[in-house]
């Protein structure tokens, strides 16, 4: 039939496309230089990479239940992928593996030096240093200090 | 279908967890094997998909699910006891 071989070979085009995009993920794994642009290397097979291989399952296996199961599983990777990328980076940010040098814009420094200046307009005085009001503005920049804590370092989720 | 696409796919896969493995062997910090475990496992699940397409099967199913919902536990948890000790 002639829908069965169209199938096939969209079937065989998927694969292929997953097959590629983790040994590029590989290549990428190897060659590049650096903890962040390796997980950037990685972290593309992670959803695109399975989502062809469960859309050459689906155009495999016609059923409902199947395909059921397949988005269950495209989904939970979906939730679960970004989780473990995020902590790992977090992670190397804060415990001071990644190099300062490697990056080229460091926003994230930028967010944590305009976190507690937000704070303390709160309260109205803008050039208060260590005043009435004491929670906040020492419990945000010890919250938000990436390299302070130098050892036995506590990364407090 | 024919055989060489599985093939190709086969040794794409088989190449990609090499490498993933040669980067847990040599990585020079403990987050890098950690990325490189978690693309392994992703190649895994990748792969068992691709054996289901060419043995005609949906049994490996339960087994691509669980590694996908609890692929990122371990990195999780060892990206929350990364200090700055451990970059050798």
């Amino acid at each position: 039939m002639i829908l069965d071989s169209i199938l096939d070979i969209l079937t065989g085009l998927f694969l292929l496309l997953g097959g590629f995009l983790s040994v590029a993920a590989g290549v990428g794994l190897l060659r590049f230089p650096d903890a962040i642009a390796r997980l950037h290397a990685t972290t593309k097979p992670q959803i695109l990479g399975l989502a062809f291989v469960l859309l050459a399952i689906a155009l495999q296996e016609r059923q409902l239940s199947t395909i059921l199961l397949l988005i269950f599983l495209l989904i939970f990777q979906m939730i679960t992928a970004p989780v473990s990328a995020h902590m790992i980076a977090r992670a190397g940010y804060r415990g001071g593996i990644i190099a300062p040098q490697s990056l080229l814009v460091d926003e994230l420094e930028q967010a944590i030096d305009a976190a507690p200046e937000f704070d303390d307009s709160d309260d109205a005085t803008p050039s208060d240093d260590n005043g009435e009001s004491s929670a906040p503005p020492t419990s945000v920049p010890n919250a938000h200090n990436p390299l302070g804590n130098d050892e036995g370092t506590q990364l407090d989720g | 279908m024919s055989e060489w696409v599985f093939i190709a796919v086969g040794v794409m896969l088989l190449v990609a967890g090499l490498l993933a493995l040669y980067r847990i062997i040599r990585g020079p910090s403990i987050l890098d094997r950690m990325i490189a475990s978690d693309m392994l496992l992703t190649t895994i699940i990748c792969a068992l998909g691709a054996e289901m397409v060419y043995n005609g099967h949906t049994r490996s199913l339960p087994a691509m699910l669980v590694l996908a919902s609890t692929a990122f536990l371990g990195s999780v948890v060892v990206a929350r006891y990364v200090s700055r000790r451990t970059n050798s």
